[in-house]
């Protein structure tokens, strides 16, 4: 079972924080454990992804999309959910987990907003307070988020810092939580960060694939050949991937964001071209430089834009478990297109690297062949993005 | 034996209390770091502690976080910081302690990192965001490298911690006054006297504390309780103040002097 007792996964994860923050994630983990085997936490916690959320969401087959890329292409359907992505799977868990510790004050960094969202909305269902750190590059191109958190209760800061993007939110998230960590309950949004917030994140959000695992059984009475998913920092395919880790047939295929093309140097693609570094509390794959500096990253989706990702994306690459290849904006988009044209689905630019990947994959691998994409958000938020360069 | 070992002998003899200064390395250039360690000396600093610029400082306020910033923006990296101590190793002897993120000493390479820190002259290593548990590489090659790995302890640190954090601290134990980033603040807790008591009563290496420290007459109070004072952000913001003003390097010393006086006045 990954992680280790030290937080690890391999020679990834790990806890590199400053010492203030050791007795919480200490108190984080003892107490996330306990509250994993409570019979009453777990009730609650699939009461709300039921009657709150909207789970189970379908695995749709995706037939024109099917038809025109070869293979059979399944969606799961996340982009259904309350507040239209998977966070919410995540930020319900941590929510109660909060409230069961007695802190009263949510903090939350984000980039496209999805988390922040999601975030904003637990806090105001169960009363609690909630700051959300968003860079100020974000906040201008996913204005319609910043406003949903207001008007949700929550307080939206801009971060002025380094690139402005989800990397220097989460600075600042950290920064905050180092300075109000008696009450204040620091929900991360991605299997990133200090142990054991990777394990915690993908416990979660492991919902996707165990439901995805039940419902190809029912429709196809088999296994899928390939689950796909993007990957930013990697919550949305850690869920789906983790319930098929012990099944060693299907592959898994995680898509990063290649940007403006890998050869660029203007991409997000960290497990593609990044190497192994400390960034945010964990060792993992990271864009840096020659001198370890953290680069700055570069994606059309605000979600994909961290120059870090999962310790437990690392240890699957390096096992050769997972593969990570990479989509570009611009293929991102066509995809952005393709799955609203052909199925009347509007994607998030996140997902949208997913859905190309995929619907190529689909070309070469043969009509029987059955590929699960994870549809991890909606497009709504990207419309002005997309207006702008369609 | 270290140097910052030896600074504490002499400073337990004469009964006086450490000064620490902190300032980053490059800011507002490496030309000026240089002359700025020899110039804290004689103002009375004891240890210089040299800040490597990082492109996430998550344990930094906005003081430094800008300071770092500017240095990067100057390209300011190791290669260059190890080079510029060790020409400064030739006019003084103070111990000087790198105060650093872990990510540039992995992508360094430890070994590396350790054998030019005994090259240029460094004495000890402060990494934020390595606390004990993920030292287990690092923690022994320092050791045989004699190069001091300083532990942070904090309010929020339980009694087991504070032990092992006191027992595997080399050359002073550094506790963090607050839970929070660095930067000068107004006031600082009240429970520093009783911790620092606490962590005294558990080893007979010196504490010293750091963070928020922002006046002499702070700085007095902290070490009327403590070894030794760590004063950072408001040092920087004094060389931010004088940046385009000649007589950086005095105006500079004349703030550290009134912080070393008032320190070891107690």
């Amino acid at each position: 079972m990954l992680p280790n007792k030290d937080g690890r996964f391999g020679r990834f994860g790990g806890r590199f924080v400053p010492e203030t923050l050791m007795t919480a994630l200490d108190e984080l983990e003892t107490e996330y454990k306990r509250a994993r085997s409570d019979r009453k936490f777990t009730d609650e916690l699939n009461y709300y992804l039921k009657e709150y959320a909207g789970r189970p969401t379908p695995l749709y087959l995706a037939r024109r999309l099917s038809k025109q890329s070869g293979a059979k292409i399944y969606l799961k359907r996340e982009d259904l959910l309350h507040t239209g992505a998977h966070k919410i799977n995540n930020t319900l868990g941590q929510a109660l987990l909060a409230r069961r510790m007695g802190k009263p004050r949510l903090i939350a960094e984000t980039g496209a907003g999805q988390h922040g969202v999601a975030t904003a909305t637990v806090a105001a269902l169960f009363g609690l307070r909630c700051e959300v750190f968003m860079g100020d590059e974000d906040i201008k191109r996913q204005s319609i988020n910043v406003f949903k958190m207001k008007l949700l209760g929550a307080r939206v800061t801009p971060v002025h810092s380094g690139s402005k993007t989800l990397k220097d939110a989460m600075n600042e998230a950290i920064r905050d939580w180092v300075t109000n960590v008696r009450d204040t309950y620091y929900v991360i949004g991605s299997v990133a960060g200090p142990h054991p917030y990777p394990m915690m994140v993908r416990d979660f959000q492991s919902v996707i694939g165990k439901e995805a695992k039940r419902q190809i059984k029912a429709k196809e009475k088999r296994f899928p050949d390939y689950l796909v998913a993007c990957v930013g920092g990697g919550s949305n395919a850690m869920g789906l991937f983790y319930d098929f880790i012990g099944d060693k047939k299907v592959k898994l295929i995680g898509v990063e964001a290649a940007g403006l093309g890998l050869g660029t140097g203007r991409h997000a693609a960290t497990l593609c071209k990044g190497s192994i570094g400390v960034l945010h509390g964990a060792k993992e794959y990271i864009l840096q430089d020659r001198n370890g500096q953290i680069s700055v990253a570069h994606s059309i989706s605000a979600g994909l834009d961290y120059p870090g990702v999962g310790p437990e994306h690392s240890y699957l690459k390096e096992t050769g478990r997972a593969k990570y290849v990479a989509v570009t904006d611009k293929q991102a988009l066509e995809g952005f297109k393709m799955l609203s044209e052909l199925e009347g689905i509007i994607p998030a630019l996140e997902s949208s690297h997913a859905v190309y990947y995929a619907a190529r994959l689909a070309k070469g691998a043969g009509k029987n062949k059955v590929i699960i994409v994870c549809l991890s958000g909606r497009g709504d938020k990207d419309i002005d993005i997309v207006r702008g360069v369609l | 034996m270290n140097r910052i070992d030896k600074k504490f002998r002499k400073l337990k003899a004469d009964r006086k209390k450490a000064c620490i200064v902190y300032i980053t390395a490059g800011y507002p250039d490496l030309h000026k770091t240089k002359r700025l360690i020899p110039a804290l000396e004689r103002a009375g600093a004891d240890i210089v502690e040299l800040g490597i610029p990082f492109s996430d400082p998550l344990a930094d306020g906005p003081t430094i976080q800008a300071a770092s910033q500017e240095a990067l923006k100057n390209n300011v990296n190791l290669p260059k910081i190890f080079k510029m101590v060790k020409m400064a190793r030739r006019v003084t002897d103070i111990p000087i302690v790198f105060m650093t993120y872990y990510n540039p000493v992995l992508k360094y390479g430890q070994k590396q990192f350790l054998r030019d820190c005994v090259k240029s002259g460094v004495d000890g290593l402060i990494i934020p965001d390595l606390p004990m548990e993920e030292s287990r590489d690092l923690k022994p090659a320092a050791r045989k490298s004699k190069i001091a790995l300083i532990f942070l302890a904090a309010p929020t640190s339980t009694r087991e911690r504070l032990k092992n954090i006191s027992r595997d601290s080399r050359g002073f134990i550094y506790y963090v006054s607050l839970t929070g980033v660095t930067g000068a603040r107004q006031k600082l807790p009240m429970e520093v006297a009783s911790k620092v008591k606490l962590i005294k009563s558990m080893t007979r290496k010196p504490v010293c504390v750091g963070f928020g420290v922002s006046s002499p007459q702070q700085a007095e109070q902290i070490a009327n309780v403590a070894d030794g004072v760590i004063i950072g952000s408001a040092v920087i913001k004094v060389i931010e103040r004088n940046l385009n003003k000649g007589g950086l390097t005095d105006k500079v010393g004349k703030f550290v002097k009134q912080l070393a006086d008032a320190i070891h006045n107690v």
